[in-house]
């Protein structure tokens, strides 16, 4: 699967409250609502800067903090396509993959700069940059990761197997 | 080659020899969700068109992080749960009964050697009880509904041991913002970690409680505590079930190995707005504070009310400070009671809210205003984690909590005779 748009960048340790606050993510499951929220705290703009396709980019650590699944629903219904990071929290990283986030490790996120244009390519998971015309290299999923994630969540991958397949 | 305890629950629960990095699928004993998680488990375990509950007497669905409903958004959600706990026969903890974490271990649901999942991150809390207990999301939480199992990536484990007395007026809680502090946030990131020692030893269950829940505050997927006579008591007295005590062989393989000295160990806070920003409070004090609070599933037991209560004893908060106090479950609140404290606390000034997560995560029951600092006993001080990001959260022991309310700034228990 080919994405591509533009980056948006964040630092390191972005956790789950700035993705999604709390005091929102209680009170609904309208996650085309929630997605207005996305990352309000550190740039409340965020949201009228994404165009459907474009990536979110940040350090070490995306996703720490609580187990909410509102944080990669939000950011999927924000149209992010990605989210690039140097390492992810666990929840984070098993919450994005069932419900079908894609999400790239890649430990030389922090050569992407805010507005950089990316093309993924998330089977070999390779990142070209088109701005800086460089090519980074991301971390292989797990197999069983890569499969969910490929069947569309682990909703469809339960449906589909009547059970865990692994 | 020898194993560590969470190989050998997770192999235990698989059928399988489990080594660190091995995939397995594996049988849940125990599985919980809360208000702000549950709702969308529902949705997708519909999406998974679940039927019945597979298990459903080892379920649990817990009102606590906006409980009662501070809005009609939240009281349909809650309406959703109770709907969905009928239907199904699920068991649930409805408002007032406490924080998830505490009711779990405290009505017996969980026995050393269970391997136990909830949809919050803080479900690690249960190690302290010898269990491999780790956080999910919702949707992993639909799929143990439907299928009684859930997959797991088995993790490498790192030993801490702690040895040494604690000083007077230091407590598990600063012992653990110290090792959060030295092991940075993602320092644990998708590894286990053993906490044993003779520091542990001579700690009460709660206050190993208090560790365990914070060791996802390092990344950590479980923080697992061995089992000992204390452990056996705590269990006995609440459920029937046979417990399989588990412990790492002599020459299980860490992926790293730490001593921590805790003689010389002082009260220590964790500043704004990260938990691993951790000083000792020698450095803050004099930071004014207008909020105090005392609760959560980190630090809102008995033994917590206990202490705070003896600080504030015929005392009365500085003037200008608000005291809020949450107890952990309604036991505790009837126990806290019983005894006195909350006489005492009242007294002093503080205000009692729901047993619940009361003001931890922002949804009600306390929002700082712009500017202010507040000194906490819950675990994370995320920028706006209690409802505005314009405020400052500290966190500290119930003992450092009380000191501070009395002083209207940071201030060191050690200083205030009790
Ligand atoms: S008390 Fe705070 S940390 Fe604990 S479960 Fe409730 S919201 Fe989460």
């Amino acid at each position: 699967m080919n994405l591509k748009g533009k980056a948006h960048k964040f630092g390191d340790s972005i956790n789950t409250d700035y993705i999604i606050s709390g005091k929102y993510k209680f009170k609904t499951l309208d996650m085309d609502e929630l997605a207005t929220h996305v990352m309000e705290d550190l740039d409340p703009d965020f949201c009228s800067k994404v165009t459907a396709g474009d990536f979110i980019v940040a350090g070490k650590n995306f996703g720490l903090g609580s187990s909410r699944e509102q944080a990669p629903l939000a950011i999927k219904h924000a149209k992010i396509s990605a989210v690039i990071a140097r390492s992810f929290a666990r929840i984070f990283f098993r919450n994005a993959i069932n419900t079908g986030l894609p999400i790239l490790i890649c430990r030389d996120a922090d050569r992407i700069d805010e507005g950089d244009e990316l093309e993924v390519d998330l089977s070999s998971g390779l990142i070209i940059n088109r701005t800086k015309e460089e090519e980074l290299k991301a971390e292989k999923l797990p197999p069983i990761m890569i499969r969910i994630l490929e069947e569309g969540g682990l909703a469809e991958h339960l449906i589909r197997h009547g059970g865990f397949e692994v | 080659m020898g194993m560590t305890i969470s190989e050998k629950i997770l192999g235990a629960h698989s059928g399988i020899e489990a080594n660190a990095g091995d995939i397995v699928v594996a049988d849940i004993d125990y599985a919980m969700g809360q208000d702000g998680t549950t709702p969308l488990s529902i949705r997708a375990f519909q999406k998974m068109k679940g039927g019945s509950l597979k298990n459903s007497d080892r379920l649990s669905i817990v009102i606590d992080h906006s409980s009662p409903s501070p809005n009609e958004g939240v009281s349909a959600l809650h309406k959703m749960m109770r709907e969905f706990a009928e239907e199904k026969g699920c068991n649930i903890y409805d408002i007032g009964e406490g924080v998830c974490h505490q009711l779990i271990p405290e009505r017996g649901h969980v026995v050393p050697g269970d391997l136990v999942v909830g949809a919050d991150s803080h479900t690690c809390t249960y190690g302290a009880l010898n269990a491999f207990s780790t956080g999910i999301g919702s949707t992993d939480l639909a799929a143990v509904w439907l299928t009684g199992k859930l997959w797991f990536r088995v993790p490498s484990t790192i030993n801490i041991v702690y040895r040494g007395r604690l000083p007077k007026g230091v407590f598990s809680k600063d012992i653990m913002l110290h090792t959060v502090g030295k092991m940075t946030a993602d320092g644990a990131s998708y590894e286990a970690v053993e906490f044993r020692g003779s520091t542990i030893s001579r700690m009460s269950v709660d206050a190993r409680m208090t560790m365990s829940n914070m060791a996802v505050e390092m990344g950590a997927k479980a923080g697992i505590f061995e089992c000992d006579q204390k452990v056996m008591d705590y269990v006995s007295a609440k459920t029937n079930r046979q417990p399989k005590p588990t412990g790492s062989d002599d020459d299980a393989v860490f992926s790293r190995e730490l001593e921590i000295r805790v003689s010389d160990l002082i009260p220590m806070v964790a500043r704004p707005h990260s938990v691993d920003n951790v000083a000792p409070v020698e450095a803050l004090l004099e930071t004014p504070i207008q909020q105090a609070f005392i609760g959560t599933c980190t630090n809102g037991r008995l033994e917590d009310l206990r202490i705070a209560a003896r600080i504030l004893k015929g005392r009365r908060i500085k003037h200008g400070v608000r005291l809020i106090v949450a107890p952990a479950s309604k036991n505790i609140f009837l126990d806290a009671m019983r005894v006195g404290i909350i006489h005492t606390i009242v007294k002093a000034g503080g205000v009692f809210v729901t047993p619940g997560c009361g003001c931890c995560v922002g949804t009600h029951n306390g929002i700082p205003s712009d500017g202010e600092n507040v000194i906490s006993t819950a675990n994370r001080n995320f920028k706006g984690r209690m409802g505005n990001s314009n405020a400052f959260i500290y966190l500290a022991s119930p003992a450092t909590v009380a000191a501070s309310a009395l002083k209207g700034c940071i201030a060191d228990p050690r200083e205030v005779v009790w």
